[in-house]
């Protein structure tokens, strides 16, 4: 039962950065803006998180700072997410290019500046105050569920309630109609008054700050600080999360625990002597090599709203 | 000289360069930003690409990948597709030429030749799968490419790990002396630089690629599936092959990419934690080039030695390398979004002699 228990626990673990990244990647893309950016929006989330919560708690914030972080992230996004809209949206460029241009932008720019800042260092100083796993008082009491799913950092928790926050807002304001109409035919929602613009602006830059908290997760918990290695691929992977999910947030939600399971599966397996003889990199294969079967025999075809990839041409028909 | 005349006033032409000027620009303004000296960093960049026999040598050798990804995502654009699985099709191919350089025993100049087959087979397989998946099974292409890219980087390692492995390293053996693709002469010409045959294959393939689209039957489909895929198929075409042939032909230039870096520039395959990136810098340099042979040819010669000259700036002006790919990134961003450039130049331009239409 502890098995099961922690590996559950693990899962979540894993999981949160790609439920945040994957989230805001669901609000952008649900409005027809694709996001190859997610990649650069969490890098550029755990750089702003690791060097705020440092001078944080160097001016002696204490406890205080890793949540400094976590704001800084969603911040400091906003200068990634507004290049990705400017020229997505205003200037009505490729959309995947310009999430490449994020992507390389936020990883050079990061770099640039850890070096300008900690002289030449190729990673942030080590930051003391990380999260740790917080346990609810009370529910993770609970046998097997207060080990498994009560017992985890408070960033878990957050992306829980996001995930329910954004499936609301989603399906039952009429903010969350407007966002899908736009998505879906943008000169329809036009007709009715809908701004397309506007609300693909800002759900690409409100998106872009939920994806940043994912690479202020893995700095804050798994990490302690920001280093070229940080963030390698999760962005993408929570993309494939998005398209696996079938652009719902909580069918984004549910790819990124199966992400998260298969990799909590690769450190708990370690431990028994029959996945000894089995290479390494087969259990770091899993997951991609899932994911690809479940899309190509179980899912079936998966399209994402009609207008994705499209920019808003009021004159076209 | 009319068709001069044209180039010079259409856009096609001014908005890559005027791309490349304010990159450099907004370079020169985040490292005076910094505390750094703009001048002395460009300078000894130039000093670096230009500086002796052998950097000119090794800057060609970093031209020559990213002149091949370039092609390898521009057949694809072309087609109407978006390849970002080149870097999984550089690592199959480098694993197809270790796997024939190492394993083989065969004469010199034959072990060279089967290994850049081989290589450039396994490309292609690997980048058939996602046009396949994609017009079986409805997959979109920017997904499967992903996943691709990380089970081929994971296949890699264990193949590597367990018929190659060199003990107490994380690296492949080398590959057979007979199997090496470099030119002896050619390197001592340029002091020691990597040169090798892939350069000489590279040329070709930028006169194969403009050939291939313009002047055969199987290039027009391509450029027609391109344009508008249902007018493509009413006319008769089989679009889901053509989709799958030009995969196999996108694919097989990344795979190429990597048997030459393996057979003519390392000799072993190292066993990273990543891929090279090189797929990525593909799209970039297939963007700022328009997709056409000599575009691509330019800029991958732009950002080969940009990349290569970007390692003298840290060593002469205490730059980090890292701004020329701020550099590059901006390039990109303003070859994307053509209207970005138009706004920048109306805050120079106060009245326009004349509405363009």
């Amino acid at each position: 039962m502890d098995i099961l228990s922690n590996l559950i626990n693990g899962t979540f673990v894993f999981a949160t950065a790609l439920i945040f990244a994957s989230l805001g990647g669901v609000i952008g893309e649900r409005t027809g803006v694709i996001n190859l950016g997610l990649e650069g929006f969490m890098v550029s989330g755990a750089f702003s998180a690791a060097v705020a919560t440092h001078y944080a708690e160097t001016a002696g914030m204490g406890g205080a700072s890793p949540w400094i972080g976590l704001i800084c992230a969603m911040v400091v996004t906003l200068i990634f997410s507004g290049i990705h809209a400017l020229a997505s949206i205003k200037f009505k460029a490729n959309q995947v290019i310009s999430g490449i241009v994020v992507n390389l932008l936020a990883a050079s720019s990061t770099f640039f500046m850890v070096k300008l800042l900690f002289d030449g260092a190729a990673e942030t100083p080590i930051i003391d105050h990380v999260f740790h796993k917080w346990a609810i008082p009370g529910l993770s009491s609970i046998p097997f569920l207060g080990n498994a799913i009560f017992t985890a950092y408070p960033t878990t928790y957050i992306a829980l309630i996001l995930v329910a926050v954004v499936w609301f807002v989603m399906y039952k304001t009429p903010l969350g109609l407007r966002m899908r109409a736009v998505g879906e035919h943008p000169g329809a929602a036009d007709t009715a008054g809908v701004k397309v613009n506007r609300i693909r602006t800002y759900a690409v830059l409100v998106g872009g700050s939920i994806a940043a908290l994912g690479g202020a997760t893995i700095a804050l918990t798994a990490g302690s600080s920001f280093a070229q290695s940080t963030i390698s691929g999760q962005g993408f992977i929570a993309l494939a999360a998005v398209i696996f999910g079938k652009w719902n947030p909580v069918g984004a939600f549910g790819a990124s625990l199966f992400f998260g399971f298969a990799q909590a599966l690769k450190d708990q397996a370690q431990i028994y002597d029959w996945a000894k003889s089995i290479p390494t990199e087969v259990f770091y294969m899993l997951p991609y090599l899932m994911t690809l079967l479940i899309l190509l025999f179980a899912v079936g075809r998966s399209s994402g709203p009609s207008a994705l990839g499209e920019p808003y041409d009021p004159g076209k028909r | 000289m009319n068709n001069v005349r044209k180039l010079l006033r259409s856009d096609s032409i001014w908005i890559p360069v005027l791309s490349i000027i304010i990159g450099i620009l907004i370079g020169a303004i985040v490292m005076l930003a910094g505390g750094y000296n703009p001048i002395l960093a460009y300078q000894s960049l130039i000093e670096k690409i230009f500086g002796s026999p052998y950097d000119i040598g090794e800057t060609l050798r970093q031209i020559v990948p990213l002149i091949l990804s370039g092609l390898a995502v521009a057949v694809a654009f072309r087609g109407g597709m978006f390849n970002i699985g080149v870097e999984g099709q550089i690592v199959m191919g480098s694993l197809g030429a270790l796997m024939v350089g190492n394993m083989l025993d065969l004469p010199p100049i034959l072990h060279g030749i089967v290994a850049i087959l081989v290589g450039a087979l396994f490309g292609g397989i690997w980048g058939s799968l996602v046009a396949i998946f994609k017009v079986k099974r409805g997959l979109n292409e920017v997904i499967s490419c992903i996943m691709l890219n990380w089970i081929a980087l994971y296949i890699s390692h264990i193949v590597i790990k367990t018929f190659m492995a060199e003990m107490g390293t994380s690296r492949s053996q080398p590959i057979h002396d007979s199997a090496s693709i470099q030119i002896a002469w050619l390197s001592d010409l340029f002091g020691g630089a990597r040169i090798h045959w892939g350069f000489f294959i590279v040329i070709f393939m930028l006169i194969g690629y403009y050939y291939y689209l313009n002047r055969t039957k199987w290039g027009y489909e391509l450029r027609a599936v391109g344009y508008n895929k249902h007018a493509a198929e009413y006319a008769g075409m089989n679009v889901s092959s053509i989709a799958i042939r030009t995969f196999f032909i996108s694919g097989a230039i990344g795979g190429l990419i990597g048997t030459f870096e393996i057979l003519g520039v390392f000799k072993y395959m190292a066993i990273a934690p990543n891929t090279s990136g090189i797929g990525f810098d593909g799209i970039a340099v297939a963007l700022l080039g328009m997709n056409t042979s000599v575009g691509v040819l330019l800029s991958g010669t732009l950002f080969g030695a940009l990349y290569y000259g970007a390692q003298g700036m840290s060593f002469g002006a205490d730059v980090p390398p890292e701004v020329i790919r701020m550099v590059i990134s901006i390039i990109i961003f303003f070859a994307a979004a053509p209207a970005a450039i138009r706004m920048f130049l109306k805050m120079f331009r106060r009245k326009p002699k004349r509405e363009e239409g």
